[in-house]
């Protein structure tokens, strides 16, 4: 029954979304409030039966209801109550149906605290949204309905696949979709202004906001995805160039250039046409990803099935929306009339060349995860396109971008002075200096690459924070009025400088992890020691343990450094009998921002035991800045220039009326 | 600087720098791509030793041999031919004789087949996708091998998630 109540809920959700797409559309047309007006109803009403067919999903997973196929597939009675919930989106068509939820959710929002926008644009965009909204529900409704029955109902289910089976299914999924739908408002807005042929400074300044939110939501998406992947697989890698990830990275990079482009936009009034095609070009490449995750055309773990009706209809979906809206763009965008004069040294300029080269690091991407499909559907030959072809393109576009993230805020608008800004960093270049030669000093005959990454990092870093003393003229006026006037900057101001000092951040810990890193294999018997780094690891043996719906083969080591005991790790094979497979559930232990990390291969015959071992220097930064980026973000999404959004000229309104 | 000069000084980076990532992503296409094959293509299309290459097809049942070290040996088959292939390391959790298995690595100049990674196909009902298709292109397919054939492949010793 609720089953039933949950597919008719997305039913009528279906309906509502058809009214949401076309009346305010009328409502434009013949310049009826009323009609216009019946977007942000809808919006939140198809929010509210999106939610209860959720909602059904759910409850069926967790009275654990088998005559569910989906519940059937992917549950089982013993598992516990975490992953009967997470396990809804644990499979293609629950994460389906979370995908619409976080679509209607952002339509939701923009009609609950879209107040300030103008309502011929904000009617448009919901109406644009309902149509990606009716693109999808359709999908799920036609060919991966959730809530299909099977008669008659099994006794017991097949469980979720254990690798699923983690905390990290509970937090990540919703996130990454948080982000990369969420990106789908921007795309609504860009083609409403688009459709409208209204596209100013204030439409930047009302988007932002949007933009940020999906962005701050990606990014702990993904940084939250790496982290699983890096405890769950056994062998301590935190990012695998895996299509799935590159699926979430490219939306990444072209929403970090859109919130870029939108700065500039929203200040000097140019790069117009530019952000609202990244506007587009962000959600198209979360469609992209969609694609590519969902249709079954790449083998990975996040692809639950393969059918090819789905393929065809997300492909449809894709053409539909990609197609369509650059379209729009083709026709609309030459009547935009470009503002804003600026030399190539100044702020615009560096905010140009960020973007530049975050998507062309973006292109090499997408050329690296589409590449092997192309070249299989169009010769047969079958190739992998792995890390290495990824360090060697997406890594040197990203150095130079890295150094001129330093200068960027320094510069002034419109014109400046490089000499000038150069003097100023001569600071965070010194630090970087000292940094790369302590590191050479500390760490003779480590590879050259390090110090550099290090000296990087640390410009990077202290770049950032000399944005801020500059602003607040640190060293030129007094600490408290440096003080009081830093607390004075706009947070927006703050915002750049945290989320540019987590950017340093990361990039110290994957330098640490990458270039200092220590592996070792060993297969050890009880009471044998095994060394890594100054820490003395002994094996005690392995013993069973009993789980809900698993069996566990502990094994104990103790941990010392330098005969002094600091801990004891406890690594796991886990045996899920229902699908008869192994998970390696690996031991982690932090000490300061680095960590020792342990896990259990196969038993030889002999009774030895196989033990992965490695020290991961300085790890945790990889995490910790990307933490600090969404601070950062949130920061400046508190600004209050966003909350209060722009003002309305009266004068602008009263000479756009004649135009039309 | 006029108007016409700033924008040329705009177009003229932009060029230079899709001019640089397209060379970074020609270079490293040139020499970093893998190409998949079967035993049966690793004869027939004479591949030369030390080319890196992933070799699919199953592990031939009772070919492993474990050595000293976490060294161990294995044959490859499509049901056609066979190749022998050797790997020191952890093998990844689903590595079983007689299911599927894709090796990367290279032939040495004796004709064994030093495999680097190992990846191993995902679960009990699934078989990494080029392995399928392999096998099936050679005939030797069989249903009970798994229904949902192209789905979850393949995170192990060194790969995806």
């Amino acid at each position: 029954m609720i089953a039933e109540l949950g597919h008719y809920a997305l039913v009528l959700a279906l309906g509502l979304a058809l009214v949401q797409a076309v009346v305010p559309f009328w409502g434009a047309r013949s310049r009826d409030p009323v009609l216009l007006a019946i977007a942000a109803p809808t919006a939140i009403a198809q929010f509210a039966f999106v939610g209860a067919s959720f909602l059904a999903l759910v409850w069926c997973h967790v009275v654990s209801d088998f005559s569910v196929l989906t519940v059937f597939e992917n549950s089982h009675s013993a598992k516990p109550l975490i992953y009967k919930i997470s396990g809804v989106w644990g499979n293609h068509e629950g994460s389906m149906l979370l995908w619409i939820l976080m679509l209607a959710l952002f339509g939701a929002l923009v009609a609950g605290f879209g107040g300030n926008l103008p309502d011929r644009l904000k009617s448009t965009a919901l109406a644009i949204q309902a149509w990606i909204a009716v693109a999808f529900e359709l999908f799920v409704l036609v060919t991966s309905n959730p809530f299909t029955r099977l008669v008659p109902a099994p006794l017991e289910g097949r469980d979720l696949n254990p690798i699923l089976q983690d905390p990290g299914l509970a937090v990540h999924p919703p996130l990454l979709y948080l982000g990369y739908v969420g990106f789908s408002i921007t795309f609504s807005f860009a083609a409403a202004a688009l459709i409208e042929g209204r596209i100013d400074a204030a439409w930047a300044r009302r988007v932002r906001p949007w933009a940020l939110t999906a962005w701050i939501f990606l990014t702990l998406g993904i940084a939250m995805g790496s982290y699983w992947a890096y405890y769950t697989l056994g062998w301590g890698g935190w990012w695998f160039w895996d299509p799935v990830e590159n699926a979430s990275l490219m939306p990444w990079l072209a929403g970090t250039a859109l919130l870029h482009s939108a700065v500039v936009m929203e200040k000097r009034d140019a790069l117009k046409i530019w952000t609202i095609l990244l506007a587009v070009l962000a959600f198209s490449l979360s469609l992209v990803g969609t694609f590519l995750v969902r249709s079954g055309v790449l083998t990975s773990v996040h692809t639950f099935a393969n059918d090819p009706a789905r393929g065809v209809f997300i492909l449809a979906i894709l053409v539909m929306f990609i197609g369509g809206s650059f379209a729009l763009f083709a026709w609309r965008a030459p009547l935009l009339k470009q503002g804003g004069l600026f030399a190539p040294i100044s702020r615009e300029g560096a905010l140009i060349l960020n973007n530049l080269f975050l998507i062309t690091a973006c292109a090499t991407v997408f050329v690296g995860t589409l590449y092997p499909l192309a070249l299989e559907a169009l010769t047969g030959e079958k190739i992998s396109v792995g890390a290495p072809f990824f360090n060697a393109t997406f890594v040197p576009l990203f150095i130079p971008l890295l150094i001129a993230m330093s200068f960027g805020p320094l510069l002034s608008w419109k014109r400046s002075d490089l000499y000038g800004i150069a003097q100023r960093l001569v600071g965070a270049l010194a630090v970087a200096v000292v940094g790369i030669a302590a590191t050479f000093a500390v760490e003779s005959g480590g590879p050259v690459v390090a110090p550099f990454g290090v000296g990087l990092a640390l410009f990077v870093m202290i770049g950032a924070l000399t944005d801020l003393t500059e602003r607040a003229g640190l060293f030129r006026s007094s600490f408290g009025t440096a003080i009081r006037r830093a607390g004075g900057l706009p947070r927006s101001a703050w915002g750049t400088m945290i989320a540019h000092f987590g950017v340093g951040l990361s990039v110290l810990g994957i330098v640490g992890e990458a270039q200092w890193g220590a592996e070792r294999i060993a297969s050890m018997h009880p009471g044998e020691t095994v060394s890594i780094r100054h820490y003395d690891l002994t094996f005690d043996g392995i013993v069973p343990r009993a789980g809900p719906n698993y069996r566990d083969f502990v094994g104990k080591f103790t941990v010392k450094r330098g005969g002094e005991l600091i801990g004891i790790m406890q690594p796991s094979r886990r045996v899920y009998p229902v699908r008869a497979m192994t998970t390696t559930q690996s031991a982690l232990m932090t000490r300061g921002m680095s960590q020792l990390y342990l896990s259990l291969g196969d038993p030889e015959p002999d009774g030895r035991t196989t033990v992965r071992l490695y020290h991961k220097p300085l790890v945790l930064l990889i995490w910790l800045g990307a933490a600090v980026m969404v601070l950062g973000g949130a920061m400046s999404l508190s600004d209050r220039r966003l909350r209060v959004g722009a003002p309305r000229p009266a004068r602008a309104r009263a000479l756009a009326q004649p135009a039309e | 600087m006029t108007r016409r000069q700033r924008r040329l000084v705009l177009i003229g980076t932009g060029v230079g720098v899709l001019a640089i990532a397209a060379t970074l992503v020609l270079a490293a296409l040139k020499d970093s791509i893998v190409f998949f094959n079967s035993p049966t293509d690793l004869v027939d299309k004479h591949i030369g030793a030390g080319t890196r290459i992933r070799l699919g097809g199953l592990v031939k049942s009772g070919s492993l041999v474990r050595g000293d070290n976490l060294a161990v040996q294995f044959a490859v088959t499509d049901g056609n031919k066979e190749v022998a292939v050797a790997y020191r390391g952890v093998l990844p959790d689903l590595f079983r004789e007689g299911q599927g298995v894709v090796a990367e690595g290279a032939l040495d100049a004796a004709g064994l087949f030093r495999a680097d990674t190992i990846l191993a196909k995902h679960d009990e009902t699934y078989m990494p996708k080029e392995v399928a298709e392999a096998l099936k292109k050679q005939g030797h397919w069989k249903d009970s091998y798994g229904s949902a054939a192209a789905a979850p492949a393949a995170p192990a010793a060194r790969s995806a998630r």
